[in-house]
């Protein structure tokens, strides 16, 4: 196997003066090269910070407290911070929710693309030029040259997307962390980046991490799906097995609340109550407290099963798979 | 961007009427000149000759009509003690002023803004609170009083810089300044750094709030996330995006300044416009005091039009739609 990331038990907690939040806790999962792969849950379950923990990128008061990142055999956890920085972007780079929070509005595209190439590299102005309008065509932006010359106010929002995704991939990167990058987008320049994003991932051959609170969108473009709940992986598995047979309650839940799951006129089944507090989860299985199966077992932390492809954090998992105690 | 021009100018010529009458009616409020103009021995007859001669004897609105009317006519009058127009007294005394004050606000900004960026990047580091404990005293700290430590200090005990006047000065523009020669830095860097520690106060503040808040932001995460250093990361991105409340301050530190020097300009005998102020303020020279105020005025219309077209050139946004 071709493992591009191996994550191990990946622990990564905030002191707050709440008491210590748990955002990432005993996270694992691997990646192949080239591999898509969704990480879906509610608000709140860790997703981000999973994401920023990749990257070396959590900020005081979070620290990455245990655990092992390794990208393409390299061991992340414990890198200096200037080492972390010259992989940041050139072998993992990362694209955020909001397009326009994220481009500097008082520097044009054309040197903010600059600045992310001469982080790794020194180029020439000319040079630096051909290569940023070289990828903003090919994340589908007409007139690349042209929209060098703006400021991201002039343009919208699915374009801003657009010009973040090409900074991301401008110094060609192995992973690229997705963070709900269509979320703030309308429906149809969605589907239009999501369309766009699979055919860059396989001409560039890079592994994506695409972060969703959104099965529908991850099942269009991931090959492997994450089900991640108070801080853990919940479920694992391909995407088609996790869709048509989730094992895991929760993963059950989360499709019950698709619209195109229900029936016409009927309403949306919800899961009932909410995302814990991620400071002082009791012991046991976090779900729990709003899983319709939860018995005395689930007083205990379930440990995770797997089968040869998938994975499950559960006492009571759904469906007639065999489980391995 | 012609009709931005003329409807501030328009407003300006507004601003400039209004407080011309305001002044005109305060500064008549002070006192009467002519016991200053006219020497106590006088006879009756050359009190009265005089009070006429300077209109003094007209009602208020008769007396502002004519002032207005010879503004119009660009004279703003003579000074009763100089004797000489009010306009080549004040622009005599300007450059001393000027360049105190240039000196004061640039050196402010130019070393509080980067020590505020690294308190606002480093919160926590010892430098940090040492910037800050120095910003305190800045804020807290009157300035006669520093202004005469700094007497006591570097001229009295240590013997190192001039207590006062400008020293040695070279022309240009026809003018004279101090800061073309080594002597005149000497005489400048004591009032210079007197008047600069409130700014210099304000600077650290303004920068490190805007770094501090900048350094949480999404745009500085997503820089990192591309690998961009630190040290990038705040020349190019950050302070650009703190650059604008910091050109307002300096706009405005700099208006006070050029009008309101007084104090620093006093204990380090400075021969500014602060100090003629003061000076026709005990001598009741009307003149000057209308003159000068009004100069004030106009000088703060002056620097927020710059200002505001500072802000369109630091920030796209605020840039007239279709110029782009
Ligand atoms: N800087 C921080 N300080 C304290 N707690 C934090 C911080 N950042 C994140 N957390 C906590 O970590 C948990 C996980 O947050 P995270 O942003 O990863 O969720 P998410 O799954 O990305 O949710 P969303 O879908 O809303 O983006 C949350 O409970 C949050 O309160
Ligand atoms: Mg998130």
């Amino acid at each position: 196997m071709n493992a591009l990331l191996a994550v191990e038990n990946l622990a990564t907690h905030f002191a707050t003066r709440n008491g210590l939040v748990k955002a990432v806790d005993g996270v694992s999962f691997h990646l192949d090269a080239g591999e898509i792969v969704g990480l879906v849950g509610e608000s709140g379950s860790g997703k981000t910070v999973t994401g920023f923990s990749l990257l070396g990128l959590v900020d005081a008061p979070g620290r990455i407290v245990g655990g092992s990142i390794k990208l393409e055999g390299r061991e992340l956890v414990g890198l200096p911070q200037a080492e972390l920085r010259k992989l940041r972007g050139r072998r993992v780079a990362m694209v955020f929710q909001d397009p326009s929070a994220t481009l500097n509005p008082v520097l044009t595209i054309e040197t903010q693309m600059r600045l992310a190439l001469e982080a790794h590299e020194r180029v020439g102005a000319a040079a630096a030029r051909d290569r940023s309008a070289d990828l903003l065509t090919r994340v589908g932006i007409p007139d690349a040259r042209r929209r060098l010359e703006t400021y991201p106010h002039q343009l919208s929002g699915g374009m801003r997307q657009r010009v973040a995704i090409a900074i991301a991939l401008l110094n060609r990167p192995s992973l690229i962390v997705c963070d709900e990058p269509t979320t703030a987008l309308d429906v149809s320049i969605q589907a239009q980046i999501l369309a766009q994003m699979k055919a860059l991932a396989a001409d560039f051959g890079t592994a994506l991490i695409w972060i969703s609170h959104d099965l529908a969108t991850v099942s269009a473009l991931a090959s492997r799906i994450l089900v991640m709940y108070a801080g853990r992986i919940v479920e694992e598995g391909p995407t088609g097995e996790v869709l048509r047979k989730p094992a895991h309650p929760y993963t059950q839940g989360l499709l019950d609340s698709l619209p195109s799951i229900a029936a016409p006129g009927e309403d949306l089944r919800q899961i009932p109550g909410s995302t814990p507090s991620l400071a002082n989860l009791p012991e046991g299985c976090a779900f729990a407290p709003r899983c319709a199966f939860a018995d005395a077992a689930c007083k205990s932390a379930p440990a995770t099963r797997r089968t040869a492809t998938r994975a499950v954090r559960c006492h009571h998992p759904l469906g007639e798979v065999a489980w391995p105690l | 961007m012609l009709g931005f021009v003329l409807q501030r100018l328009l407003q300006a010529l507004v601003v400039m009427l209004a407080i011309s009458a305001l002044v005109f009616a305060g500064v008549y409020g002070i006192g009467n000149p002519i016991d200053v103009l006219i020497s106590p021995d006088a006879t009756q007859a050359i009190r009265l000759a005089t009070i006429a001669a300077y209109g003094l004897d007209q009602p208020l609105h008769i007396q502002y009509r004519d002032f207005l009317l010879r503004l119009l006519a660009g004279d703003f009058g003579r000074s009763f003690v100089f004797n000489m127009p009010v306009l080549d007294l004040i622009l005599s005394r300007l450059p001393a002023t000027l360049e105190l004050t240039l000196v004061a606000v640039l050196g402010a900004t130019a070393i509080g803004v980067p020590l505020g960026m690294y308190a606002g990047y480093r919160p926590d580091s010892i430098a940090a609170r040492l910037v800050m404990a120095l910003s305190v005293i800045g804020f807290s700290v009157p300035t006669f009083w520093i202004g005469l430590v700094l007497i006591l200090t570097f001229a009295v005990s240590l013997g190192w810089l001039p207590a006062g006047g400008r020293g040695e000065t070279a022309m240009l523009f026809g003018t004279a300044w101090s800061f073309l020669t080594l002597d005149g830095w000497s005489h400048l860097l004591l009032p210079a750094v007197n008047l600069s520690l409130f700014k210099f106060a304000m600077m650290v503040r303004l920068a490190r709030a805007g770094t501090r808040e900048a350094m949480l932001s999404d745009t500085v995460k997503f820089a990192r996330a591309a690998g961009e250093s630190d040290a990038v990361i705040l020349r190019r991105h950050v302070l650009r995006l703190i650059a604008i409340p910091i050109v307002t301050v300096f706009g405005l530190e700099f208006g006070s300044t050029l009008a309101f020097a007084v104090v620093t300009e006093t204990i380090f005998s400075w021969p500014g416009v602060g100090k003629l102020i003061i000076d026709s303020i005990s001598s009741l020279d009307r003149p000057v005091m209308v003159a000068y105020l009004m100069l004030v005025a106009f000088l703060f219309i002056c620097i927020n039009f710059t200002v505001d077209i500072a802000y369109a050139a630091l920030d796209p946004r605020l840039r007239v739609k279709g110029a782009a």
